[in-house]
C-alpha cells in the first residue's frame, strides 16, 4: 500500500532546463515547463504512488505548492527531492536568514503527498496572483 | 542580406566568462552561435526575441500597466525613490560595472539600502572570506596546474556548464593533459555494464544476487594517471558521474563532513566507522589523494551557502584548504553563478568598502549582513520603496520576502518581462548588456573581461547605465542639488 504522505528533505537549485527555459523568456511555457516540477527518486514516487507526470502538493511550514513529478535521472537519492530555482519554489523554502542575510534555499524539511484533483499546478499569473493578488 | 561574423565574444551568462563564442549576425539578428553552451546559445538566440520583453516602458495605473514615455517613467521612478524614507537598490549583477558604479551614486544620494544577489547566493562565502581569507588562483592556472579538482555542493554541469571542459578536467594544459578519454572510457563501462545487469535481472536466479553487484562502484585504481575529480554533493549529478571519486553528503551535514576531512589531513584518526552518511574508509582514500598531489583546487557552490551552517561551512572549506597545504599546494574558489555578481561585488566595495549589503541611510556606508542584507530588510517589513535593476526577485526571494517588496512602490529596470516585472508599478525596459549594450563585467575569479555590443537594441531601449543616469540626474533636481 501507497503512502499518504512522504517526509523528505527539499533542494533547490539550477537545472539545466531552467538556465536554458529562463532566457527563452520568464513567461514561456518552456520556462513553467521546467521549473514547476518536483524531481524525485523512483523509490520514493514507488512509496507514495505517483507516476511521472503526476501533480504532487510539496508543503513546508512556510507554505505549500502543486508541481508535476519527475522521475530523477540520476539516483539513487532517497528521500530527497528537488525542485529548480524560481517562482513555485519560493513559496515552500524557509525564510529564516540567521542573521546572514541567506534564507535556506536548500536542506529543508518537507512533505509530499499527491494533489487533490481540484488543485492544478498554476501557471506564474495565477501563483502571483494567489499569493500577491498582483501580476 | 548583410551577415558578418563576430568572434570572441563573451559571454553574459554565468560566472565561467567564455570568451572564445563565435557569432553569426544576419541583418542585425544573431543566427548562428559557436561554441557556447545550450544557455548562452540560449540566451543569444532567444532573449533579444522581442515577444518576451517589453519595448515601452510601463507605468501602474489603476492596477494595469500602461504605455507610458520614458521622460514620464523616468519622472516617476525618481519621485518614488526620493520620496523614501528607506529604499532598497537591488539586483545589479545581470548588467555591467559602469552601471552598477551609477546604481551606488544613486543609493547614496537617496540614502537607501543597496544590496546584489550574492545576498542569496555566495554572501554567507564573502562573510567568511572576510573571516579567514581567501587563498584563490586565476582559473588559468587550474587549467595548466592543478591535477586535483574537487567541486564540493555544485553541479558545474548544469550551472557552469563550461567550466569543467574550458578551466579543470577536461581541457589540455601545459602541464596537465585532458582527461577526456578517459571519462569516456568510464561513460562506456557504465554503458556496458548497466546493459550486461539488464540482461542478467531477467535470469530469476541471478536477479537475487544483483543488487550487490550494480553498487560495485568501477575503482578509481584503474585510472591512476592524470587529473583526478573529486564531487561532493547530495545529490548524484551529471558531473558525480564523471568523477574518480563520488562522496555524497547527507543533506545539512556538510560541516561535519569538511571536519572530519580536516582531522585526517592532520593524520588524526577517526573512531566511527561513518560520518555524514561517508565511510570514512572512503574519505581516508580520497584524503590520501589529496594530499599527495602536487596542485589541488576547491571549488564550492551553493549547497554550502544555502544549507546548514551557511557561513560556517565556507570557513570551514577555507580552513580545509590551510590545512591542506601542510601537505602540498591547495587553493579554493566559489563558483560565482550569477554572470557579473563577482562584479557586483567588485565595485561595490571599491565604491563603499563593503562587497554587498550596504546601507546609506546614515550618510555613510553601514555594512552589517542580517541587518542590511534585502531579505532581513523585507523581512522586518523596514523598507517603502524598491528599484530592482536587472534581476528578478519575485520569482527567487522566499514568499514572506516577496509580500512587503510588492507592497510598496516598485521600480524595475529589466530587458524581459519576468514576475518581477508583472508586478511593478514602473517598468523601464533597457538593452541586454553583452548583447545590445556595451560594458565590462567580471569573471569568478575577478578577472575584468569585456562585454561587445554585437547588435542593435530596439529602437528606443537604452542602456541601464543611461538609464540609472537619467534617474540620477531626476533625482537631483527633486533634491535641488542638480
Amino acid at each position: 500500500m501507497s503512502l499518504s504522505k512522504l517526509k523528505v528533505v527539499l533542494v533547490t537549485g539550477r537545472s539545466i532546463e531552467q538556465g536554458v527555459s529562463k532566457e527563452r523568456g520568464k513567461i514561456s511555457d518552456e520556462y513553467f515547463q521546467s521549473v514547476a516540477t518536483c524531481h524525485m527518486d523512483p523509490d520514493d514516487m514507488k512509496e507514495l504512488g505517483v507516476k511521472e507526470g503526476a501533480n504532487v502538493r510539496v508543503t513546508t511550514e512556510f507554505g505549500s505548492v502543486v508541481v508535476k513529478a519527475v522521475k530523477s535521472k540520476r539516483t539513487p537519492h532517497k528521500g530527497t527531492v528537488f525542485i529548480p530555482y524560481g517562482p513555485w519554489a519560493s513559496i515552500v523554502v524557509n525564510p529564516t536568514t540567521s542573521s546572514v542575510g541567506m534564507p535556506y534555499f536548500k536542506g529543508i524539511p518537507a512533505e509530499v503527498e499527491v494533489a487533490p484533483k481540484e488543485e492544478p499546478i498554476l501557471s506564474l499569473r495565477e501563483l502571483l496572483r494567489r499569493h500577491f493578488g498582483r501580476g | 542580406m548583410s551577415t558578418s561574423v563576430v568572434q570572441s565574444v563573451t559571454c553574459p551568462i554565468c560566472g565561467s566568462f567564455c570568451d572564445d563564442l563565435e557569432l553569426t549576425i544576419e541583418d542585425g539578428r544573431i543566427t548562428k552561435v559557436k561554441n557556447a553552451c545550450a544557455m548562452g546559445e540560449a540566451k543569444f538566440l532567444y532573449a533579444p526575441d522581442l515577444k518576451h520583453r517589453w519595448l515601452k516602458p510601463m507605468i501602474r495605473k489603476d492596477e494595469e500597466l500602461v504605455e507610458a514615455s520614458l521622460e514620464e517613467a523616468v519622472k516617476k521612478a525618481a519621485e518614488v525613490l526620493a520620496e523614501a524614507s528607506y529604499p532598497i537598490l537591488y539586483g545589479w549583477s545581470s548588467t555591467c560595472c559602469e552601471a552598477i558604479r551609477v546604481g551606488i551614486e544613486l543609493a547614496e544620494e537617496v540614502g537607501g539600502v543597496i544590496d546584489n544577489t550574492a545576498t542569496v547566493c555566495h554572501g554567507p562565502s564573502l562573510q567568511a572570506v572576510q573571516d579567514v581569507g581567501l587563498p584563490i588562483c586565476t582559473l588559468g592556472q587550474v587549467r595548466h596546474r592543478a591535477d586535483v579538482i574537487v567541486y564540493w555542493a555544485c553541479n558545474p554541469w548544469e550551472a557552469h556548464p563550461r567550466h569543467i571542459e574550458r578551466y579543470t578536467y577536461f581541457p589540455d594544459g601545459r602541464f596537465q593533459s585532458s582527461m577526456w578519454r578517459r571519462y569516456l572510457t568510464r561513460w562506456g563501462m557504465l554503458a556496458q555494464r548497466k546493459r550486461i545487469l539488464r540482461a542478467l535481472s531477467t535470469h530469476p536466479y541471478i536477479k537475487a544476487i544483483l543488487p550487490p553487484l550494480a553498487r560495485y562502484e568501477l575503482s578509481p585504481e584503474l585510472f591512476v594517471k592524470g587529473r583526478k575529480l573529486i564531487v561532493i554533493d547530495v545529490r548524484r549529478t551529471r558531473v558525480a558521474e564523471a568523477a574518480d571519486y563520488f562522496i555524497q553528503v547527507k543533506p545539512g551535514e556538510d560541516y561535519e563532513l569538511l571536519q572530519a576531512l580536516r582531522a585526517l589531513v592532520r593524520g588524526i584518526e577517526l573512531e566511527v566507522d561513518e560520518v555524514a552518511g561517508v565511510p570514512v574508509k572512503l574519505l581516508e582514500e580520497v584524503v590520501d589523494v589529496m594530499i599527495s598531489c602536487d596542485f589541488g583546487v576547491i571549488f564550492f557552490g551553493l549547497g554550502l551557502t544555502m544549507s546548514r551552517g551557511k557561513v560556517r561551512n565556507v570557513d570551514l572549506a577555507i580552513k580545509l584548504t590551510e590545512d591542506l597545504n601542510d601537505r602540498s599546494k591547495w587553493l579554493i574558489a566559489p563558483m560565482r553563478g550569477h554572470f557579473n555578481v563577482t562584479g557586483a561585488n567588485a565595485v561595490f566595495t571599491w565604491q563603499t568598502g563593503y562587497p554587498f549589503a550596504v546601507d546609506f541611510s546614515r550618510g555613510y556606508p553601514y555594512y552589517n549582513p542580517g541587518e542590511t542584507s534585502v531579505v532581513d530588510i523585507l523581512l522586518r517589513g523596514d523598507s517603502d520603496a524598491a528599484l530592482v535593476v536587472a534581476s528578478d526577485p519575485v520569482a527567487h526571494f522566499p514568499k514572506k520576502a516577496v509580500e512587503h517588496l510588492v507592497k510598496n512602490p516598485l521600480v524595475v529596470i529589466d530587458p524581459s518581462k519576468s514576475a518581477t516585472s508583472l508586478m511593478a508599478d514602473v517598468v523601464i525596459p533597457s538593452a541586454f548588456v553583452g548583447i545590445e549594450a556595451e560594458g565590462t563585467a567580471y569573471r569568478m575569479d575577478f578577472v575584468p573581461l569585456p562585454l561587445k555590443k554585437v547588435v542593435e537594441p530596439p529602437a528606443g531601449l537604452l542602456s541601464d547605465e543611461e538609464i540609472l543616469r537619467m534617474i540620477l540626474h531626476e533625482v537631483r533636481k527633486i533634491k535641488g542639488v542638480a
